[in-house]
């Protein structure tokens, strides 16, 4: 083991290698360590925002769909209201109407009694004159007594 | 009998011997040819299998990182920016861990010293004849030298040279930031002023010198083991490899049970050369971060 120059050369072989080595290796390996640390933190802090939007969502869609509930059983609520009220109010319409019916057949009925009233007091008066001109013959003016005879038929 | 001795010692020697271009004693620049006069040039000769694979190991590190930190995304990443960024991020926790300063250039050095020096241990478990076999054969055929001559250690770490070069580097980092971040009286106060101290001036006085003494040794104590455990490490284990391989020569029982010896062996190494690296790392981080911290009084 002799020492001699190779002592040099060695310290300026390393000296050189670490200047080399801090100059143009580790400062760019750091820089994408850094750089790489800093993704994957954003790819993970965006991961977790993801997840939280999500959630959010989730809890959102559950509010909605309880809303829509809530406003289709309502809405259901109101249609059978509603159609209640459309069956009540034709009943009534309906009622009316047979009212109407009824009440309108109930005049008309009255006015044809009152019709074929006048017709028979019509022709029993001329049947009463006709009976009591052949009972009475010649005896009788028709026009002498037309008068007592109206007043009679008035009186049917 | 003792001409076997000699093959086998002559088998480590060789296989501990660096391959080392200097300065002959003569004068005039060479390759040294054996042991003797590798020794004989002093300080001025360099190992040039040393140089050679730190230098090639850490351009295979640079190159592989680089490649990856070019085109590093924030989006999904390939497999090689996978791995590369797993090793940096462990690099970051560990220097997050233990260095409070605020430094940009900690842990960038400790990845370089993790892989650099992970890399360097790697070629202990490459067994330990195919490379230097190689290199004798290039040796021979292509510079005619006798391949015996060619002496090619692939582990850098295992050369004190290596390990000894970035102790010092970090050794001078750690004074460096100590003197600038404490200032000078800071740092000298901390060299003197602890473990011992007292309101009485006279008994200060003293106590400073023994302070001083303790502190000193303490401090020159940290690069020197830093570099001594890996080197101690590897070296150690480069010897059980060469005296596990020399068992291939001892016939047909002896070189299956060395193959399973060196199997065992590296298995059980794989854990050493990452353990040292990461040992080298965390103990630079410790150092550097000793070197940041402010009258936190002891």
């Amino acid at each position: 083991m002799n020492i001699n120059l190779t002592l040099i050369g060695q310290s300026i072989t390393f000296a050189f290698f670490v200047w080399f080595t801090m100059k143009f290796v580790w400062p760019p390996i750091m820089t994408a360590l850094h750089e790489r640390k800093k993704k994957i933190a954003d790819g993970l802090a965006a991961g977790e925002k993801g997840k939280h939007e999500l959630e959010l969502a989730q809890q959102h869609a559950v509010d909605v769909i309880k809303e829509a509930k809530n406003k289709a059983s309502e809405i259901i609520n109101l249609a059978e209201r509603r159609a209640g009220e459309i069956a009540d109010e034709a009943k009534v319409n309906a009622k009316q109407e047979a009212d109407r019916i009824v009440a309108s057949a109930q005049s008309e009925i009255e006015q044809e009694t009152n019709r074929a009233r006048e017709a028979l007091r019509a022709q029993m008066s001329s049947l009463v004159v006709s009976a009591a001109s052949k009972v009475l013959s010649k005896e009788i003016d028709a026009a002498k007594h037309a008068e007592l005879l109206e007043g009679v038929a008035k009186e049917l | 009998m003792a001409s076997e001795a000699q093959t086998a010692s002559g088998y480590i020697k060789h296989h501990l011997q660096n391959w080392t271009f200097g300065q002959h004693p003569d004068g005039h620049w060479g390759f040294a040819h054996d042991a003797m006069e590798a020794k004989a040039m002093g300080f001025n000769a360099i190992h040039v299998d040393t140089m050679f694979w730190s230098v090639a190991l850490g351009l295979i590190f640079i190159w592989l990182f680089r490649k990856a930190a070019a085109k590093a995304t924030a989006d999904t990443p390939g497999g090689l920016q996978n791995f590369v960024e797993w090793v940096v991020e462990f690099i970051d926790t560990s220097v997050r861990g233990s260095f409070t300063g605020k430094n940009d250039l900690v842990a960038p050095m400790a990845l370089t010293i993790f892989i650099w020096v992970f890399l360097m241990n790697f070629m202990d478990l490459i067994p330990v004849d195919w490379l230097p076999a190689v290199a004798g054969q290039i040796g021979h055929r292509v510079f005619g030298v006798d391949p015996h001559h060619v002496y090619f250690k692939v582990v850098p770490s295992t050369d004190p040279n290596a390990t000894f070069g970035m102790s010092l580097a970090v050794f001078v980092l750690m004074l460096y930031y100590s003197v600038k971040i404490k200032g000078f009286g800071g740092f000298a106060g901390e060299l003197t002023l602890h473990p011992f101290s007292s309101k009485n001036m006279v008994l200060q006085a003293v106590f400073i010198p023994v302070n001083f003494l303790l502190e000193f040794v303490s401090l020159l104590a940290k690069p020197l083991s830093l570099s001594l455990r890996l080197y101690g490490n590897m070296y150690a284990g480069e010897m059980i490899f060469i005296l596990i391989a020399m068992m291939y020569s001892g016939g047909w029982v002896t070189g299956a049970f060395g193959g399973l010896l060196q199997l065992g062996w590296a298995i059980f190494h794989i854990l050493i050369i990452t353990l040292q690296a990461f040992i080298f790392m965390t103990l630079t981080i410790v150092y550097m971060d000793m070197a940041h911290q402010t009258s936190e009084g002891h």
